[in-house]
Parts: structure tokens; sequence; C-alpha cells
């Protein structure tokens, strides 16, 4: 069990330093190069969970197609290094105290969260097949409404690019 | 001194009793290291086999000096690579140069630990998967590999700060977003007909008494399982081509247009790393297209017919008697003496597995696969001496409105087909 959590805390830390990395960095490609990292990390969090239909789709949707789109449009836009501004009177006075506030939500709910997570390997949801059954039976109407979200998505981007002629 | 005949003998006890103790870390690191070895062998091979087939396409010699038939080309290569002066341009972004090679490298080598090259063999009472993890997402994990590819060649092409990177860089990542849908769903068919996404499943799946009429290719099986995925086969096909940024869709590094793309500003290994990711990416996807398509180690003949089994050492004695033949008349001494000596090695490694049932059976899975995987390389190497490039925005409709249409009506045939056969 020990290793288990070993790797754990160091795919936490990674996708933890990933994410200050993507505030912290200036150039818009480093900042999207660390949000990969914090996907890929993720996806070895799910398969640490034994889930790895999930982190498989998490480094092929998250990881590949989505991140891939993003450093194509900076690479286009020729994006160059953003200027830093020193903390504005909104950040001072209400960005930081929400911060806070949710961190300690977020802190409260996890320490009073006392329930086990259902054990991992043999779950019920361990095996691809497992999971396409839930999607194509029990959530079915959800899985179809989010593909006819997409496909809206996609006639509006059709749309857009077609207005010019 | 009456030990000696124990010893002997204990000596593969002594041995199948470690295994099994440490056999889950012994076995792993060996084969990895065997693995990288042969992998990073047959890369340099690879080019030497490359440039053969296009001189000879061409009507020329190709590689003829360095070594009888040119064969010690790639260590002089190797040598270069390794000597070459190692410049890097001003305003490089430092980060995004050093890393690109890495992990283009990386990423391909990555991909051959999930490829099953055989099926599972005893050694010692040890066994073991033929291949180095056997993932039962293993196809998954050769499509989220793939998706990460593309940073390599995109943050070459954009930290180099040159502008026939940034352009070689900008046409493979749009290349690749294009033909990875039709990669990914052109599989679906293969993916619909085994029921896993394990490789090493999907190859046992193909499994008959027909033998090369049991593979999804044809798709015929005693059962009535299979369904001709010839459709998904050439999207397969094209796509994976793309994917790999060979020619007729090797825009990125496009030579009479950008210099050489993505990677213009890399010299020495920083190169070299780049060459070798992409001939590892060639054989793994040709080892991809082989399993998904033409039955993986599978022989083309039915399991019943006996005889076939001594091919691999039918076909290695003539080669090495050819051999010794050409080597005999070769012009320099060097070739004299190396090329018969070589001819003589693969002659008696024919008559050695011949008598020998127990290794001929062990090699029969990997040989039926790297005769299968060469033909593919072979086919890639053929395109490349005979097809012109593609015009980027032919590339791009024929990406979106050919082949993504094409392997979508491949899965809704072969779905509705398996239906049918449900009923």
């Amino acid at each position: 069990m020990s290793g288990v959590l070993v790797i754990f805390f160091l795919l936490a830390a990674l996708a933890v330093l990933g994410a200050v990395s993507l505030i912290l960095q200036s150039h818009p490609i480093h900042s999207a190069l660390s949000l990969i990292l914090v996907m890929v990390s993720l996806a070895g969090l799910y398969l640490l969970m034994g889930r790895e239909f999930i982190a498989a789709v998490q480094i092929i949707v998250y990881g590949g197609a989505v991140m891939v789109l993003f450093i194509f449009v900076i690479m286009l836009l020729n994006a160059g290094v953003e200027e830093r501004t020193n903390f504005s009177k909104l950040a001072t006075f209400g960005g930081i105290p929400l911060a806070l506030a949710l961190g300690g939500i977020i802190a409260a709910a996890i320490a009073r969260s006392t329930s086990q997570l259902p054990a991992t390997g043999e779950a019920a949801l361990s095996s691809t097949r497992k999971l396409s059954m839930l999607l194509f039976s029990e959530f079915v109407y959800p899985f179809e409404l989010t593909s006819f979200l997409i496909l809206v998505a996609i006639l509006g981007a059709i749309v857009l690019a077609q207005r010019e002629n | 001194l009456h030990h000696d005949a124990d010893f002997a003998g204990g000596g593969s006890e002594a041995v199948s009793e470690i295994l099994a103790k440490y056999g889950f870390l012994i076995v792993p690191i060996v084969k990895v290291a065997i693995l990288v070895f042969v992998v990073l062998t047959l890369d340099a091979y690879l080019t030497w086999l490359e440039r053969k087939v296009i001189a000879h396409i061409q009507a020329r010699w190709g590689p003829y000096r360095v070594g009888p038939h040119g064969l010690l080309q790639p260590l002089a290569d190797g040598v270069k690579f390794i000597l070459k002066e190692d410049p890097m341009p001003t305003g490089v972004d430092k980060k995004a140069y050093f890393f690109a090679p890495f992990l283009t490298l990386m990423l391909a080598l990555t991909s051959l630990a999930v490829i099953p090259f055989g099926p599972d063999i005893t050694i010692f009472g040890y066994t073991t998967n033929f291949g180095i993890a056997d993932v039962n997402i293993s196809l998954l994990v050769l499509f989220a590999i793939t998706a990460l590819g593309v940073y390599g060649i995109a943050l070459a092409g954009w930290g180099s700060n040159s502008k026939y990177s940034l352009l070689g860089g900008l046409r493979s990542s749009a290349q690749m977003i294009s033909y990875e849908l039709a990669l990914t769903l052109s599989v679906v068919g293969v993916l619909l007909i085994a029921g896993d996404f394990s490789l090493k499943h999907i190859v046992e799946k193909q499994a008959g008494d027909l033998g090369l009429l049991s593979w999804n290719i044809v798709g015929l099986s005693k059962g009535g399982g299979g369904f001709t995925q010839i459709i998904g086969c050439i999207c397969f096909f094209i796509a994976a081509i793309a994917e790999t940024n060979r020619v007729p869709f090797d825009l990125p590094e496009a030579e009479s247009e950008l210099v050489a793309g993505f990677h213009t500003e890399y010299a020495s290994m920083k190169f070299a790393m780049f060459f070798i990711g992409e001939y590892t990416s060639m054989i793994a996807v040709s080892s991809l297209f082989t399993i998904l398509f033409f039955g993986g180690w599978l022989s083309p003949f039915p399991a019943s017919w006996i005889l076939t089994h001594y091919l691999p050492s039918v076909m290695l004695v003539p080669l090495g008697l050819w051999v010794i033949f050409d080597g005999i008349r070769y012009e320099t001494i060097f070739g004299r003496l190396i090329l018969p000596g070589v001819g003589m090695v693969f002659t008696l490694l024919g008559v050695a597995l011949f008598f020998s049932p127990t290794v001929n059976e062990l090699i029969q899975g990997p040989f039926w696969f790297f005769a299968k995987v060469g033909a593919v390389l072979f086919f890639y190497i053929w395109m490349r001496a005979t097809l012109p490039r593609f015009r980027y925005d032919q590339l791009m409709d024929f990406g979106w409105k050919f082949l993504l249409p094409v392997s979508i009506a491949n899965v809704v045939l072969t779905s509705a087909v398996i239906m049918w056969r449900m009923k």
C-alpha cells in the first residue's frame, strides 16, 4: 500500500506544481505546457484508482486534442510574453479573500467527509465494458445531451467561419 | 568432482528458482534492454534500407563505400552525429528547444512497450508475455502516446526561433489533429469485432483454421464472428502515414519549401534524436497495423500445416548460400572476407533451426511478426520513392472530406453487420 501512496503523492505534487507553474509562467506556451503536465498527472491519478479507460481518455482528449489546439492557436497568433502588473485593488480586496474563503470551504468539506471512497481495482466501474454499459443505459440521456451540445458548438463554429462569405 | 553432473542439471533449476522469486523484477529489465538494443539497431538499418531501396528504384547504387554493400554506413552516420558541432541559434526558447527532441524520442520508444511481438513464452518454467507490458488497454495507450507526440514537433518548430521551423511545426500540428480522428475511427471496426482494447486479444481473436483468411483484413472465420475490415485497413494506413509525417504527407519537413521544416535548426545528436524518433514511430505504427489487420504474430497458413513451421529455416538457408555466393566475387577484400562469413552464419542458423524443434516453435511468432512489419516498412519506403507530396489544401480536403467520412461509414457498416448477425 505504501508504494501506491508514494506514487499518489508524487503525481499529486506534479499536478500542483504544474498548476502553480501555469499561473506563474509569463509565456503562454510555457503556461500551456504546464497545463499538459497537470492533465497527464491527473491521468496518472486515475490510473492509480484503477480507472484505466478514464486515464487514457484524459490523455487522448485533454492532454492531446484540447491542448494541441491551445498550443496551435498560441503559435498561430504568435503571442508574446505577457506583461505582469502588480496587484490591482480588485485583486487585493476582492480576489484574495474570496480565494481564501473558497480554499477554506473545500478544506472543510474534505476534512468533514469520513466516508471511504469505493474500493479500487475490481470496483464496479473498473472495466471499460461496464463503464460503457452504464453510459448507454443508465446515463444515456445526459450522454446524448452532451453530444448534442458538442454538435451545436461545431455548427456554431461553422456558421462563424462562413459569415465572411 | 562428483558434483559436476549435478551442477549442469541443477543450473537450470537454480535459474528457474531465481526467476520464480525475482522474475517480476529481472525479466522486465532484460526485456527493456533487449528491445531498446534491437529497435535502435533496426532504426539504423532502416535508414540503410531506405537509401538502398530508393536508390535502386531510381536506378542508382545507394550507399556502397562504407563496408560491403554500404552495410557499415549506419555506423559511420552514428559516429558523424556524435562528433558533429551542435550550434544553437540565437533567440531560441531554451526550454522548448531542448525538451522537444527528448520528448519525441521518449514517446516513440515508449509506444513500443505495449506492443506484443509474439504469443506468451515460457523460459525455465517462467511464463511471460512477448513484449514489455501486457496492458488491457494497450491500444488506448498507443493512441494516448500518439496524441502527445504532436508536442515534440510543435515545440521544436516554435522554440527554434526560425520561420521555416515555425511553419513546419504549425503544419504538423494541423495535420496531426486532422488525421488523428480518422486514425482512431478506422480501428473502431476492429474493436467491435474483438470486443477488447488489448492488442494481444485482438491478435488471438484473428486465429482460425483458415490461416490468413481469418485475419481482420479478410475476416472469414469458422464461427462467422468476423467481417472484412479492408476499408478500415486502408483508412488506417493512410492516416498512419500522415501521423508519422512520411511521404506523401511530409509537408512539415518539405525540404523544397521549408529547408527541413521543424528540425531545420537542429544539428548533431539532437537532430539524430528526431531521426531515431521518426523511424521508431514508423516501426511502432507498422507493428500496430500488422496487429490490427494482418493477424500480428499468426502464421498465414492454417495451424494444421505442420510443414510450414520449417519455413523460417528453409528461407534462411538459401539466403545464407546466396550471401556466400555474392560475397566470393565481391570487389573488395574486406567484403570477400565478411560476406561469406555472414552467409555461413545464416546457413548454419537455418540448419540448426531445422534440427531443434523447440527453438523453431519459439521463433514462429516473432518470425511472422517481423516478416509482416518488414513488408509494411518496405511499402512505406516504396511509397516515398513513388509518390509526390500533397499540396496543403489537398491534404486538409482529403483528411476531412474523404478519410473521416469513410472511416465513420466503416464503423456504421461494421456495427450494422454485427447487429444483424446477433439477431
